[in-house]
């Protein structure tokens, strides 16, 4: 695959970690949080971990949407397909995420719900005209990847006057959940590796104000393992420089402003809200999105009665913590016991990029090897 | 946190596309984009090209790629 | 007896109540095709000799949608897979059972197209279907088409195969490409459209097995990776066996177009399903000759040996990936789903 298989060859990757290990200080840790979940997982997958001097350390952050969506969020469209018979499309991520005492998604599909798994905001338009009869509710997550398609969605709804489609929007925001993780201090960061796609939308100029107040350097890290590798060595420099700015090493894909396109779609269908409760870091000001009033037709939110739902999270159950960076995931009582990808407590199990999916999945060889 | 990956665009169609992963067609909507030729690579998410990936770029990628691996090689 | 109308007629509840409707859907669909002197007939039961012998017995059930996919449907996929599964026990098929549940208002053209493609995937493999039964359920209750089929067959004298044999030291080797049957079924799922030339590997493993034992009788084990792919199959013989195993990513044989399949998914190709291929464990001595003999069978031409079987208490399956880093391949979780993020 051109512009992949180049990027995951194994003798460069080894090389890189040569260089990485030639300039590292030994005498110092290097604690670096990836941010993105994709990362996470691709740092896992590939075996990066492994390949690392030891003093590299991965601080895994909360950028996966499923891990941050409340469990009320996910009990409120339950709610909202058995009240009121609609339609309910997800992306497949959501399913099997615990909502609160004991449900989720996919229970509720057993139990009957109309919920169907899609792979885009276009397959979800696609139901609705077909199901003219029936309200069609899109339930869409995501960083700002993924809100474009969506405020894409709305707009040819809003244009073919798809009366029956609406969504319910949980869409955030990178750089507030960037800035609360570094303000309250606890994770001890010295470098973030910045997420790839978020990036080709938003613009490496959105993370100045990162690095600019808290003195942290971050490289936007493209996709692909020798990305991850050779943005973590771009950080091993500026820190051992003492240096703190913005890098961006996925210059393929990522420019300094952005998709103008996309921002400008996003900024004409969505606005920002007040507040948005985040799983594991409470409550933030300005760092999600509601869908505009000019677009009211096509918010579920307004369309239906769709109440606040507290859900309090599994009693021993840290995904916040973790979320934050400031705890592994072996740290938690519930890890490879109570809590399993079989049978998980938190949306950090479930996701398939969550930090203890992958601690259980790719870390437990690990942990086995070290041991006598 | 976001799945995307580099596909080829085989044909145009308005505001889609087909692209061409290895052989694997999806057709996919070239709305974010305001030029995209066939031939083009273009990074796929969620059913949308999100933005065209630049070869001169990458091949810069590429080639520090090379020049770390000769750093290693000589260190 | 009044013909059947397979052209436009369809299921009704007569055709399960045992009466002359049912006479006439079973002589002229499922009689007609599978044509064998035992079927023939006319009994319940199916009545023959055996060879003196370990027997084998092995039973599935099919459910899967859609119905007809690329390269193969729900016919031929009953057939081969329960040939397979008696197969992994290193034994000759003989016969096969087939049990259908239809829904009312199913096609019988639809039907008829199954039954078809199971006749001719029967006779290819040499093992008819001897003895059967149809119900129908009410409209809504069913998916169309549910078969059930079981298969026996004998187990050649001296072969001794089992998943609780694999030893440290043995050599594990997979019969060909890995995803394309899983990504075969994605591919025609209507949410997920896209095109693609891949189709599912489903076929008769029995042939290919025979000629394996016969060149290296002291095989260890041999199971097919459907449901779950080449990594459920995997730790379930590490489990069983009490071992653990080490293989490597750049082993494993797989086309461009399924790698191309799961990355726009999101999905590993590790525990996508397959309907034509094998995984065998071999002691390190006989693998070179194995591997050489699987070659020259159709079903084998991409075998490749692709780790080892070792010590390890924990009984993990763990993958060198291509950048010499290791990976855990644990137990899939639930069905695997595309993700976005």
């Amino acid at each position: 695959m051109k512009y992949v298989d180049e990027f995951r060859d194994g003798d460069t990757a080894r090389a890189l970690a040569g260089v990485i290990r030639n300039e590292v200080n030994p005498d110092r840790d290097y604690r670096l949080m990836e941010f993105c979940g994709g990362h996470t997982h691709a740092i896992f997958r590939f075996g990066i971990v492994d390949l690392m001097p030891d003093n590299i350390r991965f601080i895994h952050g909360p950028g996966c949407p499923v891990c941050v969506l409340p469990a009320g969020r996910i009990e409120a469209a339950i709610r909202l397909v058995e009240n009121e018979g609609v339609i309910l499309c997800t992306y497949a991520d959501l399913m099997r995420v615990p909502a609160g005492k004991r449900d989720s998604l996919q229970k509720a599909r057993a139990r009957g719900a109309d919920i169907r798994m899609i792979y885009s905001s276009s397959d979800a338009l696609a139901l609705a005209r077909e199901n003219p009869e029936k309200q069609v509710v899109f339930f869409a997550i995501g960083f700002e990847t993924t809100t474009p398609p969506t405020a894409a969605a709305i707009k040819i709804a809003q244009a073919e006057g798809l009366k029956n489609f609406s969504v319910f929007c949980n869409h955030v925001e990178t750089p507030p959940a960037m800035m609360t993780i570094l303000a309250a201090g606890d994770a001890k960061i010295d470098g973030i590796l910045g997420p790839s796609h978020v990036s080709t939308i938003i613009g490496s100029r959105a993370y100045a104000d990162c690095c600019d107040k808290y003195h942290v350097p971050l490289v936007i890290a493209g996709f692909e393992p020798l990305d991850v590798i050779q943005s973590v060595l771009m950080l091993v420099r500026q820190i051992n420089a003492g240096v703190a700015t913005v890098e961006n090493q996925y210059t393929r894909a990522v420019s300094a402003t952005g998709n103008e396109k996309a921002k400008t779609l996003m900024s004409e269908v969505f606005e920002q809200r007040a507040l948005f409760e985040w799983r594991g870091l409470g409550v933030l000001p300005e760092s999600a999105v509601q869908i505009r009033s000019e677009f009211a037709d096509f918010d579920a939110e307004k369309r239906f009665a769709m109440p606040e739902i507290e859900t309090a999270d599994i009693k021993g159950c840290i995904c916040p913590a973790v979320l934050r960076g400031m705890n592994n995931p072996d740290e938690c009582k519930l890890f490879g016991t109570a809590c399993t990808p079989e049978d998980p407590k938190g949306a950090c199990m479930v996701s398939s990029e969550g930090a203890c999916a992958a601690y259980y999945s790719y870390g437990r060889y690990r942990a086995t090897a070290a041991q006598p | 946190m976001c799945l995307a990956v580099p596909a080829r665009v085989v044909e145009l169609n308005g505001d889609s596309a087909i692209v061409d992963l290895d052989g694997i067609r999806k057709e996919t909507s070239t709305i974010l984009l305001d030029e995209v030729a066939v031939g083009d690579y273009v990074l796929i998410h969620v059913g949308y090209a999100l933005e065209r990936i630049d070869p001169i770029e990458a091949a810069k990628t590429l080639k520090l790629f090379d020049e770390l691996r000769a750093q290693d090689a000589s260190a | 007896m009044s013909r059947l109308d397979i052209k436009n007629g369809v299921i009704e509840m007569g055709h399960g109540s045992g009466g002359k409707t049912s006479a006439t859907l079973i002589e002229e669909l499922f009689v007609r095709h599978f044509d064998n002197a035992l079927l023939d007939q006319g009994n319940d039961q199916a009545a023959f000799n055996v060879l003196a012998g370990r027997m084998v017995v092995s039973t599935d059930g099919h459910v899967i949608t859609p119905l007809f996919f690329p390269g193969g449907d729900i016919g031929a996929l009953s057939v081969h897979g329960t040939i397979n599964d008696v197969a992994m026990s290193g034994a000759t098929p003989l016969y096969l059972s087939a049990s259908f549940i239809l829904e009312e208002g199913f096609p019988l053209a639809g039907l008829e197209r199954i039954v078809i493609s199971m006749a001719k995937a029967s006779k290819a493999a040499g093992v008819p279907v001897v003895t059967g039964d149809t119900k129908v359920v009410e409209r809504g209750k069913g998916d169309g088409v549910f078969i059930t089929t079981t298969g026996i067959g004998i187990v050649p004298e001296g072969i001794n195969i089992s998943g609780n044999q694999a030893m440290p030291g043995d050599i594990l080797i997979v019969s060909g490409s890995i995803g394309d049957h899983g990504i075969a079924i994605l591919s025609s799922r209507e949410s997920l459209q896209f095109g693609t030339n891949i189709e599912s590997d489903s076929a008769a493993l029995h042939t290919l097995v025979a000629n394996m034992v016969g060149v290296a009788p002291h095989i260890h084990c041999l199971r097919d990776p459907t449901r779950g792919g080449l990594a459920t199959t995997l730790n379930e013989l590490a489990r069983q066996s009490k071992v653990g195993m080490r293989i490597q990513e750049t082993a494993i044989p797989m086309k461009a177009e399924v790698k191309g399949a799961c990355e726009l998914l999101g999905l590993d190709p590790l525990y996508i399903a397959n309907e034509g291929k094998l995984v065998c464990i071999v002691p390190a001595a006989h693998a070179d000759e194995l591997l050489s003999t699987m070659k020259k069978h159709p079903l084998g031409r991409d075998a490749a040996i692709i780790g080892t079987v070792c010590e390890d208490a924990q009984q993990m399956v763990v993958m060198e990936t291509a950048f010499g880093g290791n990976r855990v391949v644990d137990w899939l979780a639930g069905e695997q789903l595309p993700r976005i993020c």
